[in-house]
């Protein structure tokens, strides 16, 4: 049976991982072309890259580097930030991306979802959301969590759905940086709108969330994290074991 | 020297850093000619059946591809590209495809419990039916990458492997010398490389 992935995600401005790391046995910690040569080893089973740099001297320096990353790491590659256009997917999908995430920029044009999922297939777009609770529903949130739209997130994502979106990144700002564990309500009102892969983002501070998360929704497809990863609080091999011994399929 | 059939469908970059970090020589071309006298022979794909059968074919790609096969060249598709060399596929309608392999290509909707999603996206283990030299650096229970919502199905005695995915869906198929990966060994980390270190060593 197909099993539950545990994705890390690196945030990469100007070319370096955004958030210090402290592994051990890392020369250059903040090489994202290292970091992701260590997780896939660890047993990462998808990587997701963030470029969060503003300018073009950034962006060259993030595709150079998702190129070097794709050349040597065999699994899956997911690619967000800055993706405003078809043109943004097939520039990162040269350098080697498998998929690529779209938030802001299919908030400002919807029809970027429907225009890439024709272009590369619903498999290569993902349609990550920010949602918050505001006046007793989920909203969406753009510009980094910074900005409310006015938008039903549940709403927003069946749209995403229907267009051609072929899985969800939720990112719950209820719980985010938190470390209290996911936002098992909000995750559990998506999986029961959409039969697409949900992957759940925001809130994990240790393995016993992950546990909690695939327990209560087994619907939930994947669980991403950073920070806990980045600074080794949780190392992957220990999660996926602990999984295991809870009876959660996990690859080892 | 591998030859990857680049006929517009899909992304080539991984299969070919693949090839180059285990150490074999291989190129991407549309050339029929360096497609004819290649040693060895990947046909990858995404997308959807109708389209890249006939870009396969309005390409004159698809004969070159059927000859070489045919003269007992080395012939791997994957994923679609595996699709692609069964007689036909009920994506959406009835297509013709290479008919290199025995057996048809039917939406794994119709065998599988409905709440489990569709496409399958993610890790899953091969069950491994039959020896075959593309898997002799493999073992039973190895994780592979799948991304399909569509499946080979009445492959007669050409089946090498499967997964479990609410019913028992084909994973690898090989028939003489062409043979075919439903999952993607570009994205299966060591297990898929060793595959593709097999393919090569052929």
């Amino acid at each position: 049976m197909i099993t539950k992935r545990i994705i890390p995600c690196l945030d990469v401005r100007n070319g370096r991982v955004v958030k210090g790391v402290n592994f051990l046995g890392l020369n250059d910690v903040s090489d994202p072309v290292e970091l992701a040569a260590y997780y896939s080893s660890a047993g990462a089973d998808e990587l997701v890259f963030y470029d969060i740099t503003a300018s073009a001297e950034g962006r060259a320096l993030f595709t150079d580097i998702l190129t070097r990353t794709a050349s040597t790491i065999f699994i899956p590659l997911t690619v967000g930030g800055g993706i405003n256009t078809v043109d943004d997917f097939d520039r990162v999908l040269k350098c080697g991306a498998d998929k690529v995430s779209v938030n802001s920029g299919a908030l400002r044009n919807p029809q970027l979802i429907e225009d890439a999922a024709k272009r590369y297939g619903s498999q290569c777009v993902v349609l990550s959301v920010d949602a918050k609770r505001v006046e007793g529903e989920y909203r969406v949130f753009a510009k980094g969590g910074r900005e409310d739209t006015g938008l039903n997130a549940l709403e927003w994502i069946k749209r995403g759905v229907d267009m051609g979106a072929g899985e969800i990144v939720l990112n719950s700002i209820d719980t985010d940086g938190v470390k209290q564990g996911f936002d098992l309500e909000m995750l559990d009102a998506v999986c029961q709108l959409v039969n697409v892969p949900v992957i759940a983002s925001g809130g994990a501070g240790g393995i016993k969330d992950f546990v909690t998360l695939f327990k209560t929704l087994p619907k939930v497809d994947a669980g991403l994290a950073a920070s806990i990863f980045h600074f080794g609080e949780v190392s992957i091999q220990e999660l996926k074991e602990v999984l295991a011994q809870n009876d959660i399929n996990v690859r080892r | 020297m591998i030859v990857i059939v680049d006929y517009g469908v899909g992304n080539l970059f991984s299969l070919k850093s693949s090839f180059a970090m285990i150490g074999a020589e291989a190129q991407v071309s549309a050339d029929a000619e360096v497609i004819a006298k290649a040693e060895k022979i990947i046909l990858p794909g995404v997308g959807a059946f109708e389209d890249a059968a006939k870009k396969l074919r309005d390409s004159g790609l698809a004969d070159v591809v059927i000859e070489a096969a045919n003269k007992g060249t080395p012939l791997m598709g994957i994923c679609l590209g595996m699709q692609l060399l069964f007689e036909e596929s009920h994506e959406f309608g009835v297509h013709k495809g290479l008919g290199l392999l025995p057996g048809r290509v039917v939406a794994m909707s119709d065998v599988i419990p409905a709440d489990l999603k569709v496409p399958q996206i993610g890790w899953n283990a091969l069950h491994i039916h039959k020896e075959h030299p593309l898997f002799k650096n493999t073992k039973e229970g190895d994780f592979v990458y799948f991304v399909h919502s569509f499946y080979a199905t009445d492959c007669d005695d050409s089946l090498l492997a499967t997964c479990e995915y609410g019913a028992e869906l084909t994973a690898a198929v090989a028939k003489g010398n062409v043979m075919g990966c439903q999952f993607h060994p570009e994205k299966s980390g060591e297990v898929g490389l060793n595959i593709l270190r097999a393919f090569s060593e052929l």
